[in-house]
């Protein structure tokens, strides 16, 4: 610690590599940021307040296989079970469904559980009693509605492909909510009533509001157990495995942030060893004047690793800082709605960037460091370079 | 006067610890550009060599995916002897109603289950798609629970061999065959008899869609216009062709991602290309002024430099796609549809250009402030330097 600030001076001497090298460790590091910010959302995290009391319930062949009615009230007969609300995927086409901003998630609900459900939206509540009152009314997402410039009492035409029939929604609400609200919500009954007899009554999911997270896989359980000899068995998962495995239908998604983590992470090596290189091999002759002072080899190895630790932690904190400005930018995104809630300044996240920069700097400077504080005396000092 | 390129070679030579480590950070940058492009490029081809261009596929009107049209038996009925349609050396038309859904299929050790597409067939569906071939076993036969399975899934998913039993809808079906498709998307498929898989999802009346075939692709064509102007068929049909080419859209995600990542690592690297720049500026500072004082200009000493950074850049793209090669005819999946295809990373001779023009792009922006500065050095000062 005593050396501290003979660290800093020393990392500050050539400002200008100093800076291009905090610069370059940050911009790399904010994609790692990204990167683990996501990979911890997706799979390590634990759901927060309301989204632990969520499970959803499909059909065990697939998504795309529909379960019948039927079964929600099978389902709220289940010991914990608060309400279970249908939730079914519309699909459809907004204009033109080759720009992609039109392809926004859009879903056929139950009106009056909707905000029960979901309890961490907030809506005003006269608009709320207008989306469960009204038969063709809709609810949007305050992101939706500021992508389109949605206004109450605008009309949104949808052409239905999975339910055919050309429908015609008015917006009677505008919600908002801390993670992607890119979506649009509409009354079942409305689709419903359009459909020929034979295609009511199916349902994509069924969203269960439990009564405490402690029970979730117990009854989780006994939802797959009450099924599992009918024409369709299901699946319930929590709404977090639910939304990772939709988005794992991209591709291999885990292992893309893996290889592109390394890549990142592999560079930042390289860039801040070659810093260290460079600086350690201006400075052989000064070694060797420390060391005639006095200093230990020990003494000389810390200073060095100290300086390169100092230099990508400071491009680690400002590469974390951008992140954060990128993660907010990724959930506002159209493909925001896919993803599971992003925890934008995750302190466990800045911890893990933090200690990895340290790490990185730690490694890339062992081999200077080393072959300096090995040095022998005159040699250094003999040393013209 | 020009200074000779040799003069930067060797000082590239002299200090290659310092140029092979920024070089291998522009490859790292060049190498995830290039797998990214790789991946969207493979996903293009096996989408190519999918389609046949006289295959004309028949819809709902204004469905975008197969999995999510209706048509009727008795809308293939009609569809059937429209004028147009070759036909079969039985003589009937060349015309397969079909259709689609999807099962869930379990990964050798991943836990958790892919989405995999299921296609009910008739005789001429098969008959039509020239690029399927049996690899082994056999066809299925008709009216009976017994599936194809396409060798991208043989060889993923262990419930899928020759020989298992797999319960698709509501029955067990016994796999007889395996197919492959020549690079094509429906290697990631499983077929069986049409009536059989209609009977398994309870969906007797309401196929999905139908793929019929012209003798050419000019009638094809035709083909298409005159289905979808039949207001009594009411369907929409397009050439198979345009309709595998609109699903590369299903890699744009993943491309923009990749070519995010690659700008802002590039970002990154031309800072520490800059770094390693400077630091060659700044040792050679008397060897600058000497160079003056023989009479070579300013200018020359800024292209001298500049022509280093850019072949440093050079070197690094170059090395990014050699470290990229290995990944050429990886199998891997994307989700199409709602289920996965599989196709194999593809790098083409241009990405491979565009990865070191990257490179090089890359090089001379990070190269353009050293090479200034080396120019600037006034002659009496830079000789005075140690």
């Amino acid at each position: 610690m005593r050396f501290l600030p003979l660290i800093l001076r020393n990392s500050w001497r050539n400002r200008r590599r100093t800076l291009l090298t905090i610069a370059s460790i940050g911009v790399s590091m904010c994609l790692l940021g990204v990167m683990i910010a996501m990979y911890s959302a997706f799979w390590l995290s634990k759901p927060q307040d309301n989204q632990a009391l969520r499970l959803v319930v499909r059909n065990r062949v697939s998504l795309a296989v529909f379960l019948p009615l039927a079964y929600q009230q099978e389902i709220e007969k289940i010991p914990g079970v608060r309400m279970a609300m249908v939730d079914t995927w519309f699909g459809g086409t907004y204009k033109d469904a080759r720009e992609a901003r039109n392809n926004f998630p859009r879903f056929s609900v139950e009106p009056e559980k909707l905000f029960t459900l979901f309890a961490e939206w907030t809506i005003p509540e006269d608009q709320k009693q207008a989306f469960i009152h009204e038969r063709t009314a809709c609810v949007i997402g305050r992101d939706l509605a500021n992508t389109f410039n949605f206004h109450l009492g605008d009309r949104i035409p949808l052409e239905g492909d999975i339910f055919p029939g050309n429908f015609e929604f008015i917006v009677r609400g505008i919600f908002d909510a801390a993670s992607n609200s890119n979506v649009m919500y509409f009354n079942k009954e409305y689709i419903d009533q359009s459909l020929p007899e034979r295609r009511r009554g199916q349902v994509d999911t069924f969203y269960i509001l439990i009564d405490d997270p402690q029970h979730s896989s117990r009854i989780a359980d006994a939802v797959d157990a009450q099924f599992r000899n009918s024409t369709s068995a299901t699946k319930t998962e929590s709404e977090q495995a639910f939304v990772v495995g939709f988005l794992s239908m991209l591709g291999d998604v885990r292992m893309f942030l893996v290889w592109i983590s390394a890549a990142v992470m592999f560079t930042i090596l390289l860039v801040s060893a070659n810093t260290m290189a460079m600086s350690v091999r201006e400075r052989v002759r000064e070694v060797g004047v420390l060391k005639t002072l006095g200093f230990t080899p020990g003494t000389i190895l810390g200073l060095i690793l100290g300086e390169a630790v100092a230099i990508s932690v400071a491009g680690g904190t400002i590469g974390y800082l951008i992140s954060t400005v990128l993660l907010k930018g990724v959930q506002r995104s159209p493909m925001g709605g896919f993803l599971p809630a992003l925890r934008v300044m995750d302190p466990a996240v800045a911890a893990v960037c933090i200690a990895l920069a340290a790490l990185i700097g730690l490694l890339s400077s062992l081999v200077p460091a080393l072959g300096a504080s090995g040095a022998p005396i005159v040699e250094a000092l003999r040393s013209t370079d | 006067m020009a200074i000779p390129l040799s003069y930067n070679l060797r000082n590239m030579v002299v200090r290659r610890t310092t140029t092979l480590m920024t070089a291998l950070g522009i490859a790292l940058t060049v190498a995830v550009l290039l797998a990214v492009l790789a991946l969207v490029n493979g996903l293009r081809v096996t989408l190519a060599t999918s389609g046949d261009p006289r295959h004309v596929l028949v819809m709902r009107k204004g469905a975008t995916a197969e999995l999510t049209s209706l048509v009727t038996r008795a809308q293939f009925q009609d569809l059937k002897f429209k004028p147009g349609i070759a036909a079969a050396s039985d003589g009937q038309p060349l015309a397969s109603l079909e259709l689609i859904t999807i099962i869930s299929l379990e990964a050798e050790g991943s836990g958790t289950g892919d989405n995999v597409t299921i296609r009910g067939l008739m005789p001429a569906g098969i008959a039509m798609r020239h690029n399927v071939k049996l690899i082994a076993g056999r066809w299925f036969r008709q009216g009976v629970n017994e599936a194809v399975v396409g060798k991208s899934l043989s060889d993923r998913y262990p419930a899928a061999r020759l020989g298992k039993k797999l319960r698709l809808g509501r029955s067990d079906w016994e796999i007889v065959g395996v197919m492959d498709a020549a690079g094509g998307a429906q290697a990631s498929e499983i077929w069986g008899d049409a009536n059989q898989v209609a009977a398994d999802w309870n969906r007797v009346l309401y196929m999905s869609s139908a793929l019929v075939e012209a003798p050419d692709a000019a009638t094809a064509k035709a083909l298409v216009n005159s289905i979808g102007d039949d207001t009594r068929l009411d369907l929409g049909a397009e050439l198979e062709t345009d309709y595998f080419a609109r699903q590369t859209q299903s890699a744009t995600p993943i491309e923009y991602t990749g070519i995010f990542v690659a700008i802002i690592m590039a970002i990154g690297s031309s800072f520490a290309a800059m770094n390693t720049m400077y630091a060659a500026v700044s040792r050679r500072a008397r060897e600058i002024g000497t160079l003056r004082v023989l009479g070579f200009s300013k200018l020359s000493i800024l292209t001298s430099f500049w022509l280093e950074s850019v072949l440093l850049a050079g070197l690094g793209g170059v090395i990014g796609c050699l470290l990229v090669l290995p990944l050429n005819g990886v199998t891997t999946e994307v989700g199409a549809n709602f289920s996965q295809l599989a196709f194999a990373f593809h790098i083409t001779p241009e990405s491979m250009v565009a990865g070191v023009v990257f490179a090089i792009a890359l090089g001379s922006v990070g190269g353009l402030f050293p090479a200034a500065a080396a120019a600037r050095k006034e002659i009496l000062s830079a000789l005075r330097e140690i």
